[in-house]
């Protein structure tokens, strides 16, 4: 497709930047999902779908219309949507007898899946149940995991990979200390995930760092995990390898001691001590008068020593 | 005072300091990992199952999340902070959890030719300014697209050149050109891409397009034909084909080591040849030459005359007698005459 895109030239500037935005890149921008509708959905599914599209504007597309597409039988037509509408990530949402209130979230890389996984809903709390103000669109989120099981398990550790993809919002170089209002709280516990979503209310402490209050907002999860496809480890460690360009270069011979003080090394050819070139200051010349009167003064010192 | 010692205070300034940092320490058997760049916290610590029970789970899971959310907090206020415009802000660094990337990373891409070419010689690139005065308008115009300086196509005077044919339609020739430029360009920018990627792009002619001439569609035949293991050998004749005379070797060259006396002879004719001062002749082919300049003389007037009235037939026009005589001395291979001669 990007092959594709060389041969037919773009007609218009816009065009061209539109087909530069969705060139591969050195160091890339955020990855937008689309939350996708399934064949059937309940009312469960579909107002989680919608909320979890409200947590991901702008950078989530919503399909609404019903799509008939199983995707672990068959990833293709996740992977055309995917290569239209270039996004990365992807939540499907269906319901069926055999499967209540289903929800896969997904990654691609290179438009072919790399990882889902399927989490039933077992309770919901929507948006519009908790009635209280909510954070502005596009905020960062705090991503909290708590559970030992996302070290241990290697599914779990995948998901939680999966999930701060997910989650994590625009890669930021500074951050608004006032701004950090909205906080995602994951607890992995005996093969269910609870996820909560709660607004931080920043009060007054004795010191510079303010006392946490959290109040409920958002949706919050009830999960537990169905069925998995997890990428081989070999593409999972090519999807990693990132290019020679974005790691900084290593500023080396700068050291810092305890002090804190910049220090580096200058290395330098052997000096002749005795020919050293130094300041010339005329009132420390030696005179000659001077002179025989200090050697004078060392002879007559010497010979006391000896003795 | 003299009774106030020394552990007194220091102990009264810890105390004074675990008052103010009560209200954000929080206790935990393991401390947490941190990755400030992604505002992602990790807690390792089980969780006890009895304080999980569902009358009571919202309120243990919001005091589990206010801790590791305090701890989380606490570690982004040791960022460094900075002011922009009245505003507090701590500076991230770099994300520490890897994530996979959504596309691979993208491959340079080899120069083309001409970027080739330029490396050779040492070419900068000239950087041009935007506009471009126009001495006609009296304004400054932009150097190329609507609206630009120097239009060739507004310009409703050309002079015919001195050598070239007077009826002749310049303003034709002009559009002409253009198209055969863009053809050009559009041509060498695919052969870039084709060799950028490595393919093998089919030569003039095979691959397909909407519109093929005549000699294309011969070429494509005559490739298809031999293109079979014993290169075209026993492959049948369409009916009213002929097989082309000259396929395979265009030039036909002596083997080695031959008839050394031949080679000698041919040497030696070679040398007088090159003596002699008189030009060489050949007539047939000159004369050749001559009638076929007058074929498509005639040929041209008759198309203009007759083309209304429909076609004529294969009229090679006026009877000519042979030219005879010398027409231009012609050394080397002869074009091979293409019009057949009508009844003189």
């Amino acid at each position: 497709l990007q092959a594709l895109h060389r041969i037919l030239k773009a007609k218009t500037r816009r065009s061209k930047r539109f087909l530069q935005s969705r060139q591969p890149k050195l160091t890339e921008d955020q990855k937008s999902s689309m939350i996708i509708r399934g064949g059937n959905t309940s009312q469960t599914v579909s107002q989680a779908l919608k909320d979890v599209y409200a947590l991901k504007k702008p950078n989530a597309v919503l399909y609404k219309r019903k799509n008939m597409v199983r995707p672990f039988d068959d990833s293709t037509a996740l992977e055309f949507f995917s290569k239209k509408s270039d996004c990365s990530l992807f939540l499907f949402g269906s319901h069926n007898k055999k499967r209540p209130n289903n929800l896969i979230f997904g990654r691609m890389f290179d438009f072919h899946v790399l990882d889902m996984f399927e989490l039933g809903i077992e309770r919901f709390v929507s948006l519009r149940d908790v009635k209280t103000d909510t954070c502005p669109e596009g905020t960062k989120p705090l991503l909290v995991f708590a559970g030992e099981l996302f070290e241990t398990d290697r599914e779990h550790q995948r998901l939680r990979s999966l999930l701060t993809d997910f989650f994590c919002g625009p890669r930021v170089s500074a951050v608004r200390l006032a701004g950090l209002e909205h906080v995602l709280h994951f607890t992995a516990l005996e093969g269910k995930i609870y996820m909560r979503s709660y607004k931080v209310l920043l009060k007054k402490s004795g010191c510079r760092t303010p006392r946490i209050q959290l109040q409920d907002m958002g949706p919050s999860f009830d999960f537990v995990m169905r069925r998995n496809h997890m990428a081989s480890d070999d593409l999972y460690k090519t999807a990693h390898r990132q290019p020679r360009g974005v790691k900084p270069k290593k500023k080396k011979n700068i050291s810092h001691d305890a002090f804190g003080t910049r220090l580096g090394r200058l290395h330098m050819q052997k000096q002749d001590l005795d020919k050293l070139q130094t300041r010339k200051m005329k009132g420390l010349r030696k005179r000659r008068g001077e002179q025989t009167a200090e050697t004078a003064a060392a002879a007559a010192k010497a010979p006391r020593t000896d003795e | 005072m003299a009774s106030c010692s020394v552990e007194d205070v220091l102990t009264k300034a810890e105390r004074d300091e675990a008052e103010k940092l009560k209200g954000i320490t929080v206790n935990k058997e393991l401390d947490l990992e941190f990755d400030p760049g992604n505002l992602l916290a990790f807690d390792k610590n089980r969780i006890d199952t009895r304080e999980f029970k569902d009358n009571k789970r919202e309120d243990f899971l919001r005091s589990l999340a206010r801790d590791n959310t305090q701890l989380l907090i606490n570690e982004v206020w040791k960022l460094p902070t900075e002011r922009v415009e009245e505003i507090i802000v701590a500076k991230l660094p770099d994300p520490t959890t890897s994530l996979p990337r959504e596309k691979p990373a993208p491959k340079p891409k080899p120069p083309t030719k001409w970027e080739q070419f330029a490396k050779l010689k040492g070419i900068q690139k000239k950087k041009k300014t935007n506009l471009v005065w126009d001495e006609v308008h009296k304004e400054w115009r932009r150097r190329w697209g609507y609206k630009r300086a120097k239009d060739d196509t507004k310009e409703w005077l050309i002079e015919v050149p001195e050598n070239a044919d007077p009826s002749e339609d310049q303003f034709a020739k002009r559009n002409k050109a253009k198209k055969e430029r863009v053809a050009k360009n559009e041509y060498n920018r695919l052969k870039n891409i084709a060799r950028a990627q490595k393919i093998k792009v089919p030569g003039m002619g095979l691959a397909p397009t909407p519109r093929q001439s005549k000699a294309e569609l011969a070429q494509a035949v005559n490739v298809a034909k031999i293109s079979t293991a014993s290169v075209g050998k026993f492959q049948d004749n369409l009916p009213k084909e002929k097989t082309p005379k000259n396929t395979g070797k265009k030039r036909k060259f002596q083997p080695l080591i031959g008839d050394f006396s031949s080679e000698k002879q041919k040497q030696l004719d070679l040398l007088k040849v090159m003596d002699s001062k008189k030009p060489r002749l050949d007539i047939t082919k000159a004369v050749n030459k001559q009638m076929r300049e007058e074929d498509r003389d005639s040929a041209q007037k008759s198309k203009k005359g007759f083309g209304k009235k429909g076609r004529r037939g294969n009229m090679s026009g006026k009877g000519k007698g042979k030219a005879g005589g010398k027409g231009k001395a012609k050394k080397g291979k002869g074009q091979k005459p293409h019009m057949k001669q009508g009844k003189r």
